[in-house]
């Protein structure tokens, strides 16, 4: 394999008043073009270019620095960039902008925000049926994740505490882990453990398996107290002599009466040579990131689900292992590189181009972020409410969707965009796909209207343009875009302007209702 | 296509092993959430006499002594101002004063007037009729209309032009959705007005844009969509652009036609009445017409505790024509035979007059005993069915439950009643409750079908 040399994009931008130029191509970076050999960042690239070169299938080009920061924004912490930031990052000379972006995004709050919310979808975090964790249990369990990520945890004491604390689940909030599976027999225990650390679905494990795995569950133990919904998850020892269980790789261990096996167990899932742990954990986030795992689902692991490219999966492996498991140090590795940094506009119509990750996968935003992103541009908060079950859970209008703790909070817009039920944990509950009830609403209806006739942002872009129709499109571009418009863009929308200057309101109402319906808005790309 | 197994507890796996193929759920492209056929979870086909519903329903809970069961007999402290029944087109059955135009339909309907659930809270009454389960119980079940929706609208392959379950106009929230059968059989709520110049259906005829701007914003929207011209193969793409398009058969063809009153004439529209209620009958008969299954008119005001008399001379009025007005047009249109009406709310209301401070004149929440009005589809007419005593207080004969009634329509509808619902987890849950679990019964209404 040839190593590649990681060439500098620095090119002189032309600069208008503004001191951003319109992009000439709003996709792909301009200098990438004329890259004839995609050039490597780092030997995750390495990794994957080789295979492609392997399967002669061209990688896309770079995609463009405003393509960059606004898929850098949603991907990392579900949230647009104000355009003061757009403008500061394209006008940004430095050589390292985007590594510099990427580190000061997995700063921010709302990276733990965003992170949160996927990781209640996987531990499914609701209150109600057919989870039935209760509200107060909910907000416990919520801060706890959240605390956890944004204190940057190692993984694997993340996962320890989930699997082998005992308490309240009030005051003890990691053991909800055991009360947020749809049955509390060992084997569904079992079962949701294998799925959430493993990427295992035990269905799919001979009985003889999977009846092994349940033994390191069967003395969970719940225990009611006197306050309301609180319960008690705990280590009910029964046994009295030693007993011989057998892990799933196979290996026998003796467990003795005063021995918590959940602990044994966890000190076998989370020990650095383990088979499942940490390749599903840095699996899942390279789906996260790039739209589909190495191995695909990331959570349908088994020997004929083979990883596309595994020497790319070791990789991560290890690097999470010398890491010790500072899960942002993976996060860092697949965002500096140059593979996410593609273009979605594919380099190859080879079949396998996007399996093997030649390009970055257009994907649908999520409902939440979707939710955010309406409110952020009408200028407006989404109130959600939850009825049942008691007590009733009002949600402040200042909170953003990314935020909501509970998946059973009543919302038809989150529930026609596809939130996840959160009955699961599989990573396919929640659902991207677009359907006509979506496109009805965002074409047509009066919430959608509402929001864009009445945006102060949109409101102030069109005032501070002071009547000069160029300015009122670059501002809507702008905000909702989070670009400018390229010269032609902008020629087709002043003809969309007409002579129509009374109605100009209208008209850019028009044009933003346009901008929110393209697929460049509603698509991560 | 991605499968989503549910995860069961052992039992429920032996349960369903026994059973043979349950209902499995998984998500097809389109993002929909369907259910497998199955031969446990599918009601065996039974000969259907009633093809879609309109249900009327009373938000709020309408005085059953003022409307279908009056007791002029009982006195001021009763029937207050509205101490007359008057007679009916049917010998022997007599209706509330305020309601002359539907006692020349008498021969259309019949009366339940032993309706009983017993409670009177709002919200758990309602979900009682709209469900026929007592609320609280580990599942959250779907209401009528959801049941309808799935199994005579999606499930046997629904081509109409708009989704089968519609409301007019808000929803009712928890009681008019689908529970535990997911979010697909919920109801297209319209949102608007239909007594309006314009019924603005949410996302269908969207207020203030005129169909040449929609065109004009929509051609927009292709010019601009850059991405999309950038990756035409894009399979995501692609399908974005089909829901666009049918999204707009909706918005610019025949379905927005359909939600256009203005093409009716003026004179029917008037019988109807010119408000939200009449006019909701109006599009109610018209949606039948195109062939939705399950119309639920949300008819919201009836919660009297003050001022209920005033409220009555205003509303029941209102509740005559428009109802009157439906059956009489179903019926000269030929579609009373296999449309189902029925109208109620979630309880009568206290058939004591309260008269003190601060009611002044109030009538409060009175589940023990209420009306029913039920017509076409198989039901027959010009009968009544049991009987309050005689101030209204308590069943005197034949108590009927809500899912007594509700069993009932499913059985014209050609619904097994003692068949399963399909449960996304494949766990058994009847359509209606048996006896086995508790549930109180009164029978079917055998006596007018």
């Amino acid at each position: 394999m040839t190593r590649l040399v990681w060439v500098l994009l620095l090119a002189p931008l032309a600069r208008d008043a503004a001191g951003v130029a319109p992009p000439l191509r709003p996709f792909e970076s301009d200098d990438s073009v004329v890259t004839t050999r995609p050039a490597a960042v780092n030997r995750l690239d390495e990794l994957v270019l080789a295979k492609l070169h392997e399967r002669a299938i061209a990688p896309a080009n770079l995609c463009s620095d405003e393509v960059f920061l606004r898929r850098a924004y949603l991907d990392v912490i579900g949230t647009l960039p104000e355009p003061a930031e757009v403008l500061r990052f394209l006008e940004d000379a430095r050589p390292d902008k985007r590594a510099l972006l990427i580190d000061a995004l997995l700063e921010r709050p709302e990276f733990s925000d965003y992170w949160t919310l996927k990781w209640c979808d996987l531990l499914r975090v609701k209150a109600e049926y057919p989870i039935n964790l209760w509200p107060n249990a909910v907000q416990a369990y919520h801060r706890w994740i959240y605390v956890a990520l944004r204190q940057n945890w190692p993984y694997d004491r993340f996962a320890r505490a989930l699997l082998t604390s005992s308490g309240s689940n009030f005051r003890e909030a990691p053991v909800n882990f055991y009360r947020a599976v749809q049955g509390r027999e060992p084997a569904d225990i079992a079962s949701a453990v294998a799925l959430t650390f493993m990427g295992v679905r035990l269905e799919s494990w001979p009985q003889a398996r999977r009846d092994e795995m349940a033994v390191f569950f069967a003395q969970v133990g719940y225990k009611k107290t006197s306050e309301w919904k609180e319960e008690i998850v705990l280590w009910r020892p029964s046994l009295v002599t030693d007993l011989q269980a057998v892990l799933p790789d196979g290996a026998a261990v003796r467990i003795t009466p005063d021995d918590d096996p959940r602990r044994i167990f966890a000190n076998w899932l989370i020990a650095p040579g383990n088979p499942y742990f940490t390749r599903n954990i840095v699996n899942r986030i390279w789906s996260w990131l790039m739209g589909r795992g190495i191995i695909h689902e990331p959570d349908d692991v088994r020997p004929d689900n083979p990883p596309q490219n595994p020497e790319l999966l070791a990789y991560l492996e290890q690097e999470l292992i010398a890491a010790q498991y500072d899960l942002s140090h993976i996060f860092r590795l697949i965002l500096k590189s140059r593979t996410y940094q593609q273009s979605t506009l594919p380099g190859s119509d080879h079949p396998d181009a996007e399996k093997l990750f030649a390009c970055y996968s257009v994907r649908r935003l999520e409902a939440e972020v979707l939710a955010d992103a309406l409110c952020w541009i009408g200028g407006t908060g989404e109130r959600y409410t939850s009825l049942i079950p008691e007590p009733a859970t009002y949600i402040p209008e200042d909170e953003r969707s990314i935020e909501l703790a509970d998946g059973s909070i009543t919302s038809p817009f989150l529930e026609m965009f596809g939130r996840p039920a959160r009955d699961t944990g599989l990573e396919s509950e929640r659902n991207n796909q677009p359907n006509d009830a979506q496109r009805l609403y965002l074409l047509n209806s009066t919430d959608v209207q509402k929001k864009i006739e009445r945006s102060p942002r949109l409101r102030k872009a069109h005032a501070d343009a002071r009547g000069n129709r160029r300015e009122i499109i670059r501002g809507m571009y702008l905000i909702i875009l989070s670009r400018y418009p390229t010269d032609d863009e902008l020629k087709q929308a002043e003809q969309y302007f007409g002579s129509g200057g009374a109605r100009s309101r209208e008209v850019a109402n028009d044009l933003a209702w346009a901008l929110i319906n393209s697929k460049e808005f509603l698509c991560r790309h | 296509m991605r499968d989503i197994p549910v995860s069961l507890t052992r039992r429920d796996v032996l349960k369903r092993g026994l059973l043979g193929v349950a209902g499995l759920a998984f998500t097809t492209p389109a993002g929909l959430r369907v259910w497998a056929a199955s031969p446990v979870t599918r009601p065996a086909e039974r000969p259907a006499r009633a093809k879609a519903v309109i249900q009327i329903w009373l938000w709020g809970g309408a005085c059953h002594i003022d409307t279908f069961d009056p007791k002029p007999d009982a006195g001021q402290d009763y029937c207050g101002p509205l101490n007359k029944a008057i007679a009916t087109n049917v010998d022997g059955i007599q209706i509330g004063e305020l309601l002359p135009l539907l006692a020349q339909q008498a021969g259309e309907y019949s009366l339940i007037r032993s309706m009983t659930h017993g409670s009177n809270g709002h919200e758990t009454a309602a979900y009682l009729v709209q469900t026929g389960r007592k609320p609280g119980e580990r599942l959250v079940y779907p209401c009528i209309g959801a049941v309808v929706s799935c199994f005579k609208g999606h499930d046997p392959g629904y081509r109409g032009l708009i989704p089968p379950y519609v409301v007019l106009t808000a929803p009712l929230g928890r009681f008019s959705e689908a529970g535990f059968l997911g979010s697909r059989y919920k109801p297209f709520a319209t949102g608007g007005d239909p007594a309006q110049k314009r019924f603005a259906v949410e996302g269908i005829v969207a207020e203030g844009i005129s169909d040449q701007r929609q065109r004009a914003r929509r051609g927009l929207l292709h010019q601009l969509d850059a991405l999309g011209q950038a990756m035409p193969d894009n399979s995501q793409f692609i399908r974005l652009d089909e829901c666009e398009r049918r999204a707009y058969d909706m918005i610019l063809g025949d379905a927005a036609k359909l939600f256009d009153l203005g093409t009716e004439q003026d004179a029917v529209r008037e019988q109807y009445g010119r408000n939200t209620f009449g006019q909701s009958c109006l599009m109610a008969r018209r949606l039948i017409e195109h062939d939705v299954k399950y119309v639920a008119i949300n008819y919201k005001g009836w919660d009297t505790h003050k001022q209920h008399f005033e409220i009555m001379r205003r509303k029941l009025p209102e509740l005559d024509r428009g109802l009157a007005t439906l059956l009489q047009e179903l019926k000269e249109r030929g579609l009373l035979d296999t449309t189902i009406v029925w109208c109620c709310g979630e309880f009568g209301r206290t058939p004591r007059v309260q008269w003190e401070s601060p009611w002044n004149g109030g009538r409060g929440h009175y589940g023990e005993c209420f009306s029913a009005l039920v017509a076409g589809g198989g039901f027959k007419g010009g009968r009544v069915v049991g009987a309050s005593d005689a101030r209204g207080e308590h069943v005197a004969q034949r108590p009927v439950y809500p899912h007594d009634v509700i069993g009932s329509m499913y059985e014209l509808l050609g619904i097994d009643p003692d068949g399963l619902l399909p449960h996304p987890g494949g766990l058994q849950v009847r359509v209606t409750p048996s006896p086995e679990e508790g549930a109180q019964a009164g029978g079917r209404l055998k006596e007018i079908m």
